[in-house]
């Protein structure tokens, strides 16, 4: 090309831009270290003055081929890259990842660790969706929505602590069960946490929901069409927001979510602002859901006792009985026994749907593992969805979307 | 609902199609010829219109037909999911039609699948890679790249050490925070503008 090229100086670290001296458009590179991204992401743009013409992501900055690592290590040990991928919610994609298999090994879990993965799932989702709408807020030049919902989730992270053993890689979930029980009196305390939520949500929104400045940069700007979501495979809160009526946890129940009662809030228009209103009514059923759980939480065992081959006896048999040891022995050796076949399932987590796709040739580790990441194809929709905008609201459109670049490129 | 109904009638005039089973989800194989007009009869006709992910799966080197391109799509109506594989044809240079035009959520999918195994999509807008570099050489996901890389006889000492196998780093050239910093960038990645050396010039101590 021999278009004259002139380099322009941008005051901030990571964007650069030239100058096209003919058609007077500009290439503005942001990215793929700058605050607006939320991580790695690359953006490419064409500005007309201040208008966006053409918006290209670039991707790939955080890939560390967790899909290859799968394919060379058995299915518990894969449990803790998990969550490296959201890793804003990494209960709720252990357990993602534990359904996967157990439902292609076909175990049956008990009352009690179902409801347990109910109770941390929608504890991830709280957590992310407190840390989406602060850094949306902030996004859009709002600072104090963050400090309030940051003291919220700095309260779960050490529930976290409390059960997991860890406040931000929990690794909690194994094939047929979970890591280890509850604690005790831990249940009051997740329970004294959801009571005074909404307090701490209400303040929130009284600073947010109904701010002048939030209104007019929210309203009306990146709006997804109903036929656009699903044409570009939006899933999520971003779907919700546009209208479409899908949660899986209500259409495609798993882990035992239809025994509990809630609604799934839907936008109308589809726009920034719509996408903020649907996360924090999730905050609040989660709520409920958690209540729910809190009540009527069953007795009984954590893990599935019969599945032999997949989840390994507890501590005191192995050291006692013979058998236990060389169960736990082949477990930790071989992984969990998973028979041939293919599997495809999804979860509803706070960013989207992840799925997973399992093939086996049978034994202990996959054979091909797909991760299909939310973020990933939420962000698809930027190059049609970001054109047309001023270059000052693609920072409120990527607060909106809440996408984690961890789980965009694995 | 998807019954025994469903899919005679799904399957009844399409010999091209193929029923493998239905144990987590209805499972089909399609001719990759035929993909395309399928894929809109689905969208269309069977409320099938929401593709909620497009993968490959590498059935060894061995294998009569190596590659086959999986896709999943969702059903809001059937509260279902559909899953098609399609086999590549060939396996030493495999391509099938692009769905892209069909479902635009296929885009990316597509190209991921391109960057992991080198199955070309005829007619993909925009068929490069996704997620590694522009110039990395390899396909990382078909089974005959090891999990450390390509082994080599005269592999990098501080490399060897760490992965405990005989290979190279990546060619990192074109890659992350390594193109030159004097292109247009455009063209070329963003880099701090200190770090002037690429991997024939030795880094500035």
């Amino acid at each position: 090309m021999s278009t004259t090229v002139k380099e322009v100086q941008v005051g901030d670290v990571g964007a650069r831009a030239e100058m096209h001296a003919d058609d007077g458009k500009m290439t503005l590179n942001v990215g793929p270290s700058h605050p607006t991204t939320h991580g790695v992401l690359r953006l490419l743009m064409e500005l007309d003055g201040d208008r966006i013409t053409r918006c290209e992501p670039v991707l790939g900055y955080l890939h560390r081929g967790d899909e290859k690592i799968a394919e060379n290590m058995t299915y518990n040990q894969f449990v803790p890259y998990t969550d490296r991928l959201d890793y804003l919610a990494p209960l709720a994609n252990n357990v993602a990842y534990a359904i996967t298999v157990e439902k292609l090994a076909g175990v049956q879990l008990p009352e009690r660790c179902e409801a347990i993965r109910v109770l941390i799932c929608e504890m991830a989702r709280i957590s992310s969706h407190l840390l989406g709408m602060g850094v949306f807020g902030m996004d859009a030049g709002a600072w104090t929505p963050f400090m309030y919902t940051f003291t919220e989730r700095e309260k779960l992270y050490t529930l976290f602590e409390e059960l997991t053993g860890a406040r931000f890689t929990t690794s909690y979930t194994r094939i047929g069960g979970v890591a280890r029980d509850i604690p005790d009196g831990w249940l009051p305390k997740v329970e004294k946490f959801v009571d005074e939520l909404p307090k701490a949500l209400d303040e929130v929104e009284k600073l947010l929901t109904r701010n002048r400045i939030f209104l007019d940069r929210t309203e009306g700007i990146g709006t997804i069409s109903k036929e656009d979501a699903i044409a570009f495979g939006i899933t999520g809160p971003n779907l919700r927001a546009s209208g479409v009526d899908l949660d899986l946890r209500k259409d495609k129940p798993y882990s035992g979510y239809e025994k509990y009662e809630f609604d799934v809030p839907i936008g109308t228009r589809g726009d920034c602002y719509d996408r903020y209103l649907v996360r924090i009514e999730e905050v609040r059923q989660s709520i409920l859901i958690i209540k729910q759980v809190i009540a009527t939480m069953p007795t009984g065992l954590w893990y599935a006792e019969d599945a032999k081959k997949i989840f390994a006896p507890q501590k005191e048999k192995i050291m006692t009985s013979m058998e236990e040891l060389i169960q736990n022995f082949m477990i930790v050796t071989e992984g969990p026994q998973v028979p041939p076949g293919e599997v495809y399932f999804e979860a509803e987590n706070p960013k989207g749907a992840l799925g997973f796709y399992l093939v086996s040739k049978g034994g202990g580790v996959p054979y091909r593992l797909k991760i299909r990441a939310p973020s990933f194809c939420n962000l698809s929709i930027l190059e049609k969805l970001a054109p047309g905008h001023m270059l000052s609201d693609i920072t409120v459109i990527l607060g909106s979307l809440d996408f984690v670049m961890g789980e965009c490129d694995r | 609902m998807i019954d025994d109904d469903f899919v005679k009638s799904l399957l009844g005039g399409r010999d091209f199609l193929n029923l493998l089973h239905q144990e987590d989800c209805l499972t089909l194989s399609c001719d990759s010829s035929h993909l395309v007009s399928f894929c809109e009869h689905l969208r269309d006709n069977e409320t099938f219109d929401l593709l909620v992910d497009l993968t490959a799966v590498d059935h060894g080197v061995d294998a009569e037909n190596r590659f086959s391109v999986v896709v999943h799509i969702y059903s809001l109506v059937h509260k279902s999911y559909l899953r098609i594989h399609v086999d590549c044809p060939d396996n030493e240079s495999p391509s099938i039609p692009s769905i892209c035009g069909v479902f635009p959520a296929a885009n990316w999918h597509e190209r991921e699948t391109f960057d992991m195994f080198g199955i070309v999509f005829d007619e993909h807008p925009n068929l490069k890679r996704i997620l590694m570099w522009d110039e990395y050489p390899y396909h990382p996901l078909r089974k005959e790249f090891p999990l450390a890389g390509i082994e080599v006889p005269l592999p990098a000492a501080d490399v060897s050490e760490v992965t405990g196998a005989a290979v190279d780093p990546a060619p990192m050239m074109g890659g992350p925070f390594v193109s030159s910093g004097s292109s247009r960038i455009s063209e070329s990645e963003p880099r701090a503008k200190d770090e002037s050396w690429t991997e024939k010039t030795e880094k500035p101590v």
